[in-house]
Parts: structure tokens; sequence; C-alpha cells
């Protein structure tokens, strides 16, 4: 990845102090787990807007604005999660991920293509070799309303089928009712039946709206071992925001302070052009620092995205926008 | 178990220099004083520097008592012939133009006030100019409506106002003491700080503009001396100062002594006092915003931490590592955080405040940043284990510098924030509103923030209580200042 070019910071990147040796705390029951939740410092809804205002006026220019749009392009996972979905469309999704613009080889390829579990298969024969990785959500995705043995089911398959990540979804029922042992145990199985593959846990921060239940969400699936959280299913009105997202990456922050942990954050739905991107790339830099910028840690869960990021890559090397019908479709 | 640093394969995302372009500015190579409706010929005049380069930006005038009496003269013309007896509905529209030029002009005011105060162009752009058009559109609408204001039925104004201002927010002081001023029928002289003239300047020109009738503002540049002619007039009303509590008692005595209305914003040391409960991550930033927005050139800065003991440690580790995380550089850079001390002077101050802090046994704790090497800078700074009897707990330093002391319940929060001459601002920072309300009660300050530091409103009255001054601006309550009532 030290093609991107990006350099060294004395400061940004001293952001955080880890332990050397990884330690997730136990939970004996549920009455456990609620007080240490309870035991989280509030979130200030107001400040947090204030925070991310500011922070969404920092100005990305030239040789930085070209690395950052090569960053956000390693982090895609490039998606389609249709009813209409078919092994065409997965095969020439897989193609724009291996290869984002055919015309110019140095445009880094997506993290991940993401699909429903039947066509993990597919993706899995097209991106052979190419250092994309298979994403497959999961259990019961987007309602996650289903009995565990057939969310348990829809995980094997997937990861049977050769997917290298999951994405699973919270039961929010659950988690909104109070009974966050059963959100807890159910993460817990879900990653046992991922072997060796990536978990990512969607909360559907729309769903649990206030803020203080994202930060509550976040340490609860980070505590039950998500290798990734992640805000939505893209399937519900509020998707990905800054102010989720950066209460998301304070959580993953302090979790590696507390357990020596790294916890990846993936923003998914809504997110369509390089501002939009470029600003959640700085809020990752000025809240978690520079070992979060990087496709193992920080996600994108898009698929227009990619074509003005492409467009606006153009435009730094060449001076001028090219017409949006130079990319291909996917 | 040993901790370590994360570092990065890929290192930080740095940021290119995003530098807002100087000739915005559009300076000239010197300027003459706003008397009667138009520039007069530059004469005594003064640098005016770039304290981020020590460079001149322009020369100013430094009015003589005889342009300081043509000033008054006018303003005492303008008052009686024009500006009294007009429909509060003409002068409304005046004010209402001024606040829209404003807007049209605010990049260049931007750029203006970042050169001339060496504060980042982030903060002219989102907070100094905007606010100076809100508070000339927010009294613009009161100008009609003075007998709704509570001051009676027909509130008269006071005559002609002698306005002083400092050099911290300097146009939009201007628009705090020019908007209720005006709106409520005075005339004004206005004498800006003699290190950032500037944008009071480019204001003048907007007035020109706005045809505003001639002598209704007139504005004279100059150091302390003039400052002190201004107030000591006896044609002027009104005075009205922002400033030092030093300053503040010599025009006190003058005015007293002349029977003139006036009203006074000092100096300050506010506490901003955490909780235990508070929200950790909004208690970083609404700290950081409290000390080190605008350098620390804030007479309501939240200069003292009052933190409760129990989360003394974590919030200092937070802080510290939030201070290596600022900006500090070009004021021009729209990244930048913190910018440029305002002169070698305030630098002077807050160098020997914090050389005594450091012989007193307070640990200092200053941002990793590189400082330019012309120019005048500090490095944003924290002083841990201070006492209430450390000079840097109790005189104002006015700089990027927070001391931080501990309590261990509610009462001794309130007596420590309570303990200093000044009573301007505080803050309070829990998740339990009852405890919030219960403090906030017994706080000597005009203002307490809850749950946030430094956020300005036209419609909410500004001010001090004890030795931080009397008289508030803003709100209905800023048109008490100006009417006779």
């Amino acid at each position: 990845m030290s093609e991107l070019g990006l350099t060294s910071s004395s400061t940004l990147e001293r952001v955080i102090r880890v332990p050397s040796v990884e330690r997730r705390p136990q939970f004996a029951d549920e009455v456990q787990l609620r007080r240490a939740l309870d035991h989280l410092s509030g979130v200030d809804a107001v400040g947090v807007a204030h925070r991310v205002g500011k922070l969404a006026t920092r100005s990305l220019k030239t040789s930085t604005k070209m690395r950052a749009i090569d960053v956000a392009l390693s982090m895609i996972d490039l998606t389609t999660l249709e009813g209409a979905d078919t092994p065409g469309r997965v095969a020439s999704l897989c193609a724009k991920a291996r290869r984002p613009d055919p015309e110019d080889p140095t445009t880094p390829a997506a993290a991940a293509v993401c699909v429903y579990p039947d066509l993990v298969e597919d993706a899995r024969r097209h991106l052979v070799g190419s250092g994309v990785a298979v994403a497959s959500v999961a259990t019961a995705f987007p309602s996650g309303r289903a009995p565990l043995a057939v969310k348990l089911a829809d995980v094997a398959a997937a990861v049977e089928a050769g997917a290298d990540e999951i994405d699973m979804v919270i039961d929010r029922g659950a988690f909104l009712s109070g009974r966050v042992g059963q959100v807890f145990d159910d993460i817990v199985a879900v990653k046992a039946a991922c072997r060796d593959a990536h978990l990512k846990v969607i909360l559907e921060t729309g769903e649990l709206v206030t803020l203080d239940n994202v930060k509550r969400a976040s340490w609860l699936a980070m505590w039950a071992g998500a290798d990734f959280i992640k805000t939505s299913t893209g399937k519900v009105s509020v998707n990905a925001t800054p102010t989720v997202g950066l209460v998301m990456l304070e959580a993953v922050r302090d979790f590696a302070e507390e357990t020596g942990a790294l916890v990846g954050v993936k923003m998914a739905g809504g997110i369509r052009t390089t501002k939009d991107a470029l600003r959640y790339l700085v809020l990752v830099n000025e809240t978690v620092g520079g070992r979060w910028l990087s496709p193992d840690l920080f996600r994108f869960g898009a698929s227009s995205l990619m074509n003005d990021l492409l467009a606006q890559r153009r435009k730094q090397q060449i001076g001028a926008y090219v017409r949006p019908e130079r990319f291909s479709g996917d | 178990m040993s901790d370590s640093f994360l570092t990065s394969p890929l290192g930080a995302l740095e940021y290119a220099p995003a530098p807002e372009s100087a000739s915005l500015a559009r300076l000239r190579d010197s300027y003459g004083l706003f008397i009667d409706g138009s520039f007069t010929e530059p004469h005594s005049v003064s640098d005016t520097v770039n304290p981020a380069t020590g460079e001149r930006l322009a020369l100013y005038t430094r009015a003589s008592s005889e342009d300081v009496d043509a000033a008054v003269r006018s303003a005492r013309r303008a008052y009686e012939m024009v500006w009294r007896d007009m429909p509060g509905s003409e002068r409304a529209k005046y004010l209402y133009r001024i606040a829209r030029l404003i807007q049209e002009r605010s990049r260049e005011l931007a750029v203006v006030e970042t050169l001339d105060n060496g504060k980042p162009i982030r903060e002219t752009r989102d907070v100094d100019i905007p606010l100076a058009a809100a508070h000339f559109f927010y009294y613009a609408g009161w100008a009609d409506k003075l007998g709704y204001a509570g001051f009676g039925p027909a509130p008269r104004p006071l005559g002609v106002a002698g306005q002083v201002i400092p050099w911290n927010f300097p146009l939009l002081m201007a628009a705090w003491k020019l908007a209720p001023a005006l709106a409520a029928g005075n005339t004004c002289v206005l004498k800006p700080a003699e290190t950032t003239p500037l944008s009071a300047l480019v204001l003048a020109d907007i007035l020109r503009q706005a045809e505003l009738p001639p002598g209704v503002v007139n504005i004279v540049t100059g150091d302390g001396v003039t400052g002190a002619d201004l107030v000591s007039h006896p044609g002027v009303d009104k005075i009205a100062f922002t400033g030092s509590t030093e300053v503040g008692r010599i025009i006190q005595r003058v005015a007293a002594r002349a029977g003139r209305h006036l009203t006074l914003e000092l100096g300050g040391k506010g506490a901003n006092i955490v909780f235990e409960d508070a929200p950790l991550d909004e208690v970083i930033e609404g700290i950081i915003d409290g000390i080190f927005f605008n350098q620390g050139h804030v007479c309501c800065a939240g200069s003292r931490l009052l933190v409760e003991e129990s989360m003394a440690d974590e919030v200092l580790r937070r802080l510290r590592r939030r201070m290596d995380q600022l900006r500090v550089g070009d004021p021009l850079d729209k990244n930048t955080d913190v910018g440029a001390i305002n002169s070698a002077a305030q630098l002077a101050k807050i160098t020997e405040l914090t050389e005594a802090g450091e012989r007193e046994g307070a640990e200092r704790y200053s941002a990793s940043c590189v400082l330019p090497d012309r120019g005048y800078w500090f490095a944003p700074t924290v002083f841990s284990n201070v006492s209430q009897t450390h000079r840097i707990a109790r005189e104002e330093i006015f700089g990027p510098v927070l001391s931080v002391l501990t309590f261990r319940t509610p009462d001794e929060a309130v007596a420590k924030a309570n303990n200093t001459p000044y009573g301007l601002a505080c803050g309070v920072w829990s998740e339990k509103g009852s405890r919030t309300l219960w403090v906030a009660e017994r706080l000597k300050a005009g203002v307490v923030w809850a749950n946030t530091y430094n956020q300005f409103d036209p419609t909410s009255p500004f001010g001090g209580v004890r030795e931080s001054g009397f008289g508030r601006e803003g709100g209905r309550q800023g048109l008490e200042a100006y009417l006779d009532v």
C-alpha cells in the first residue's frame, strides 16, 4: 500500500496507545454485560454534530486529494444487494472491482465485492487471484428476523461457498427491548460459524436512532468478537451519517486502547460522492489516526461512489472533468 | 504489560497547504479616518503588522484630539439633524443593508481580519464575519419595535456613543457595539484597537456603500491616547468599552466624573466545570474550544478547567493527545486550527505568566507542534497540578494556556469557580440536568454554558458581573445600554 505515498506524521499518528497483548473482556451473564454498557460515558449529540461540522471544513488539495481518492477507492466494498441480482450482474461487478478504470492500470482495486449468499460462488470464481475479497451479507439480511438456526445456516452456506467476509445484522428488536445478552450471544454464535471469515456486524444505526445507542451497540458488538462494526444495511431510510461515523470511530479507538484489539469500521449506504468519502477519511484521520486509513480497518459499502471517485481522480490528473459515461456502469 | 503507540504502515493523511489568497484583502497602502461620511487624508501614520509574519500590512492614522473632536461633532450633527428623528423602520433599512453588504464582502473581510489579527481563516470565515452580519440583521429587526422591548412605550436614545473595542474580535466587536446603538437611534464614534484597525476601515467603506447618512458612524483609529481623548470628550453621552479590567477602571473614573452612561465588558477567568458523568469525547472538544478558540484571546475563555478528581487523569490524557493534533500555523491556511498571537506585547505577557506557572510548581505540557520561525507564536499549553494560589489560576492570561484544577463535590466546584474577582462566563459539563441547573444557579457569572462552550448568538445577551464589567450586549437586553431608561 505504500505506493499510495502517504507520508508519516509526527503527531496525527500518535493518536492511539494500545496494550501489546490483545484481551477482550469476558462477561459471566447479561447483568454484567448491561453494567458494562451502562458504564460507558454518554454522547452529547449537539457536541458530535459541532465536531463533525468543523471537520467537514477541512480542505484536501492537490497531492493530498489524489492520495485520499486512491485510499477511498481501495476501501470500497462494491455492493449489489437486489432481488434482481443475477450471475451476469455479479460478473460485471467483479470485473469493475478488479479494474475500476481499464484505461488507467494504476487505479487501485476495490477491497471487496459484496453480494447475497447464493451469489458468493459466482463472485468467488470471478475474483480468484485478484486480491479482491468476497463479502456476503447473511443472517436473514436485512431485517435479521429469522430463527438463530436459520441465520447460522445462512452464514455457514456463505462461508462454504467461499466468502472471505460475512456482514451480519444484529437483532435490533432485541437491542431496543433491552435483551442485550441475546444480541451478544447471536454475534458470538455467528462469529463461530464464520470460521476464518472476517465478521462485520451491522448495527443498523438508522433504527437505533440515538447516538447513545450507537455507542452501546458498537461496544457490545466489539466485546462479542466483531472484526468490523458497520453502520447500515442500506435498506432503511437513514444510512451512514458522519455523526454516527464519528461515534463509531471513537468507540474503536477507545476499544483498541482498552483491549489491544483493532476493530474496523464500515460506513454503508448513501455515500455517493468523493466529497462525502473524503469527509469520512478526515474523520478517520483525526479521530483514530493513520492506522485506520487502510482497507483492513475502514471500508465504504457503496456502488455509485466508485465512478465519482474515478471522475475526480481523472480530474486531478488531467485538470478537467470527463463525461460520467467514460466509466463503466456496474 | 507494556503499551505501544499504534503507528500506521501508511502514515496519517497529511494535508497539503490550502491557503486562502491574501490578495482578496485588497488592502490600501495607507488609511485615513472615517469622519462625516468620508475618509480623511492619512497623517501621523503607524504600521499595522501581520502577526503571523511580522510584516507591515498597511499604514493607519493615529487620530489627534482635533480629529476626535471633529468626529464627535459630526456624530452630534447627524444625531440631531438626521438619525434621532428618523423613523425606526427607516433606520432598519440601513442596518439591513449593512448586514447584506457584510455578507457580500465576507471573503474580503475574513482575509483582512485574518491578516491583521492572526486568527485562522476558518474562524473568521465561519464565526467572526457571519456573526457580525447576524448582529446587524438582528438589531435591524428591533429598530421599529423599540416600544415593545420592555423599556416603556417610546424609549429615547442616549445621543452620541463613544465606543472603544479590543483586538481579539475586531469586526465582531464593532458589530456588537454599532448595531444596537444605531437601532436605538444613537450615533457613534468607534475606536478600533491599535493592532487591528483594518476590518473597521473596510466596514467604513461598507457604511459608505450603504449610503449611511454622513456622521452617523465615525471611525477613528489610533492607540490608547486616541481612546482616552474619545472617552473624555465632553460631547459624548455614552461610553461603551470592551477590553482589560485595568483600562476599564480608568474609564469608569472618567465617566463617573462626567456623569456619562457607561457599559463595560472586561476580562475574565472562566471556569469550565467537568463532572464525572459528562460526555467524555465532547468534553475534550469543549475544553479545546473553550481555551484554544482564537488562540485563547477570548475574554470569556474557559481558562480554568475544574475537573472532578475521579476522572482528572483520563481527561488530561485525552486532552494532551487532542492538543497534539491541533494544527498550529499559517492563519490563511483553511486547515489551521490555531493561529498567531496578536502582538509581541501579548506574547511577552503570555510567556511571562507561563514562566510564573512553572516557577510556582505547576506541571506544564505544551503541544508538540512546530512553530513558524517568524511572527508571534505560542504552542497550546496546559498546566496541571495547579492550585488556587498560583498566578496562572488567578490572572487572565489571554492566550492559549489552560490551568487544570480538581474538585471532589459540586459545592467545592462552585466555590472554586467563584473564587476569582471576575465573573464573565463558565461552562458546566454533566449528563445530569438537575445538577447542571443547581451549579449554574450558584455561579457568579454573566454567562453559563451547559455541555458546550464559546457559543455566541445575537439573540442571547452577553456580559459580566463583578470585575468583568456591567451591561449586556446582544438580545433585547442589549438595547438597554443605548436607551434612556
